[in-house]
């Protein structure tokens, strides 16, 4: 299916194909002719940012046809934009809310994940039914309650106030709770004669098989913490507080004038994130599978 | 044996001599009444207090002339009638409604093609699925700079359309009100490529080949196959997506705020909902009150959305 089942699959499928056909139909070439279309289309924009940010003054950024690689390339915009904006502190800003959201999904959804899967309580109903009415509740439409809220706690323009929302999405809670369902009773049974507690049980027995799921809800926790823009923007107040993405609308507003400048930030923006998907991208490809959609 | 009082069903675990079973006369699964409170306590505290106490806020809030300085008085529907004498309101509503009606039939049919054709085993394909996941890792805000600069009136995409005259003067992609608000559409598709492409390949997965090699015998081509055996065969999935990319298109913020520099275009003509919210109710002149009648239609809408979904699913479903 994804490009992790590549690999292994590959030499099958290459060694039962005929050697004979050389024949290209034309249908292959028109798939190929699409599928690198859309490559430039959704991967060039990225392509092109790079090579923007690193176009010297020599370059001329208007050049018509425009110029793919630069003629005088340099690193000095890096240099340029962590000199003049706190582009690290921004990152390292985005990091602490990163993990901070990540901890908290995984911690708290899979301890009340276990809850509702997989113990009997009287208010489980109840319980659930919160989470599935927090699920259709848009955030965009309460984030003015929310501030207050956070306003009265005196946590704006931190970066706690900005975690505090997202430590645990109630999908994620919701993720954990199907997935203790599908493990089999037997299992559990057979840890109780043994004499485990509930502890041992969630810890020992239960946790190991959902593993899979926990990296799903880590990994996509990540992202939608790292991505996040609206929040950010309506808590954070002060330059040293900004995250990534509402330090790169300040970057956009001060270097107005200069592309070569905003590329570099965006660039240097979208380093760790890519790197972090470079890493675990086949967690990314099935974890969509696997978890349906998130919203 | 007959000692043990046991609720237990399985015959193994009423058998089992554990002391603990002997002592209590509880069912295995069931440890002390507030052990789920301690697993489940701290998730359900969170989103009680994050999530829906602000939600009733909302609604508490819409109803009064609350600001940011101080609490208000209850106005009735004093709110809800302003706003159907702002034109910034009823703007944003045009605005977020054309969103959806824009962005859904592409996001529901473009990504299924991709996913067709960049479906299969081999390296070369993967490597495409890979790339064309990259805009959605990339989030809204790095994408909106980018195509601030690709759209620019000196920027890539105009220097390329002059360079073919297509055009004699630059499209003004980030100045013209409708122009600003198509670019803002083209960016959310270019975003959710990928990521619905992903959830297609994986009910492509699901369709039986044999319908394929079917349709081929009786001399369909990949079009017909397309249309015959590819999309009845993911046609919950569409639903599915039309649904959960609807409501994320009225919900649509990032894409236009970096676009049009946080300043909602010409006149404010290409404010979303979002938007509306996020100027009306934050900063210190914030009118929360207005906001929170404002975010209550917001919700209104995504819940009518959502409930249309479900009953066109079911009529379907049932025919």
């Amino acid at each position: 299916m994804t490009a992790a089942d590549t690999t292994t699959a590959a030499p099958r499928a290459v060694a039962a194909r005929p050697r004979a056909r050389h024949r290209v139909r034309p249908a292959t070439v028109g798939r190929y002719a699409i599928l690198v279309l859309m490559l430039v289309l959704l991967a060039g924009p990225l392509l092109w940012q790079l090579s923007l940010a690193l176009k010297g003054p020599g370059d001329d950024l208007y050049a018509v046809p425009p110029q793919l690689l630069p003629a005088d390339p340099t690193l000095d915009n890096f240099a340029g934009v962590i000199d003049r904006i706190p582009v690290l502190r921004f990152v390292l800003n985005s990091v602490v809310v990163a993990a901070l959201v990540v901890g908290g999904n995984i911690v708290l959804a899979t301890l009340a994940g276990f809850a509702l899967g997989r113990l009997r309580w009287r208010l489980r109903p109840v319980a659930t039914a919160v989470f599935v009415a927090a699920l259709l509740v848009p955030l965009e439409a309460i984030i003015i309650a929310q501030f207050l809220l956070v306003r009265s706690a005196n946590l704006t323009d931190t970066l706690l106030g900005v975690a505090l929302p997202m430590l645990v999405a109630p999908l994620n809670v919701l993720l954990m709770r199907n997935a203790f369902l599908g493990i089999p009773d037997e299992l559990e049974e057979a840890a109780v004669i043994d004499g485990a507690n509930v502890w041992q049980r969630f810890r020992r027995i239960c946790l190991p098989q959902v593993k899979g799921v926990v990296s799903v809800v880590a990994i996509f926790a990540f992202v939608g913490a790292w991505n996040d823009f609206l929040w950010p923007l309506v808590v954070l107040s002060s330059e040293n507080s900004y995250t990534l993405t509402v330090g790169l609308n300040y970057l956009r507003g001060t270097f107005y004038d200069d592309p070569r400048l905003i590329a570099a930030g965006t660039i240097v923006a979208l380093v760790p994130v890519i790197v972090f998907f470079a890493a675990l991208q086949r967690y990314f490809m099935r974890g969509l599978e696997q978890g349906g959609i998130k919203g | 044996m007959s000692t043990v009082t046991t609720t237990s069903q399985t015959p193994r675990a009423r058998s089992a001599p554990s002391p603990q079973g002997r002592r209590r006369t509880r069912h295995w699964s069931q440890p002390r009444w507030y052990v789920p409170y301690l697993f489940a306590g701290g998730a359900l505290a969170l989103v009680l207090v994050m999530t829906l106490f602000p939600f009733l806020n909302t609604l508490a809030l819409s109803f009064t002339d609350a600001t940011m300085l101080k609490g208000g008085q209850f106005v009735g529907l004093d709110n809800f009638r302003a706003l159907l004498d702002d034109a910034r309101f009823t703007t944003a509503l045009l605005n977020s409604t054309l969103y959806v009606v824009c962005v859904v039939p592409f996001m529901v049919l473009l990504p299924l093609v991709l996913a067709t054709l960049a479906a299969g085993r081999g390296r070369l394909l993967g490597f495409f699925r890979t790339a064309y996941y990259l805009p959605v890792v990339m989030g809204a805000v790095a994408s909106g700079l980018v195509w601030t600069s690709l759209l620019e009136s000196r920027g890539l995409v105009n220097s390329l359309l002059s360079w073919l005259h297509v055009v004699g003067a630059p499209v003004p992609f980030l100045t013209d009100r409708w122009l600003l608000l198509v670019s803002a559409m083209i960016v959310t598709v270019w975003m959710g490529m990928g990521y619905y492409m992903v959830i297609y390949l994986a009910a492509l997965a699901n369709i039986d080949p044999a319908l394929y090699d079917a349709a081929a015998v009786d001399g369909a081509g990949p079009v017909r196959q397309f249309r015959s055996v590819t999309m009845p065969g993911v046609r919950n999935t569409m639903a599915l997506i039309a649904m959960f990319s609807s409501v994320a298109a009225f919900r649509v913020f990032s894409e236009v705020y970096i676009l049009t520099g946080g300043t909602g275009g010409p006149g404010g003509s290409v404010t979303t909902m979002t938007m509306l919210i996020q100027r009306e109710g934050t900063g210190l002149q914030a009118q929360t009150g207005y906001a929170g009648a404002i975010s209550l239609v917001m919700f209104v809408v995504l819940a009518a959305l959502l409930v249309l979904q479900l009953v066109v699913q079911n009529r379907q479903g049932k025919n």
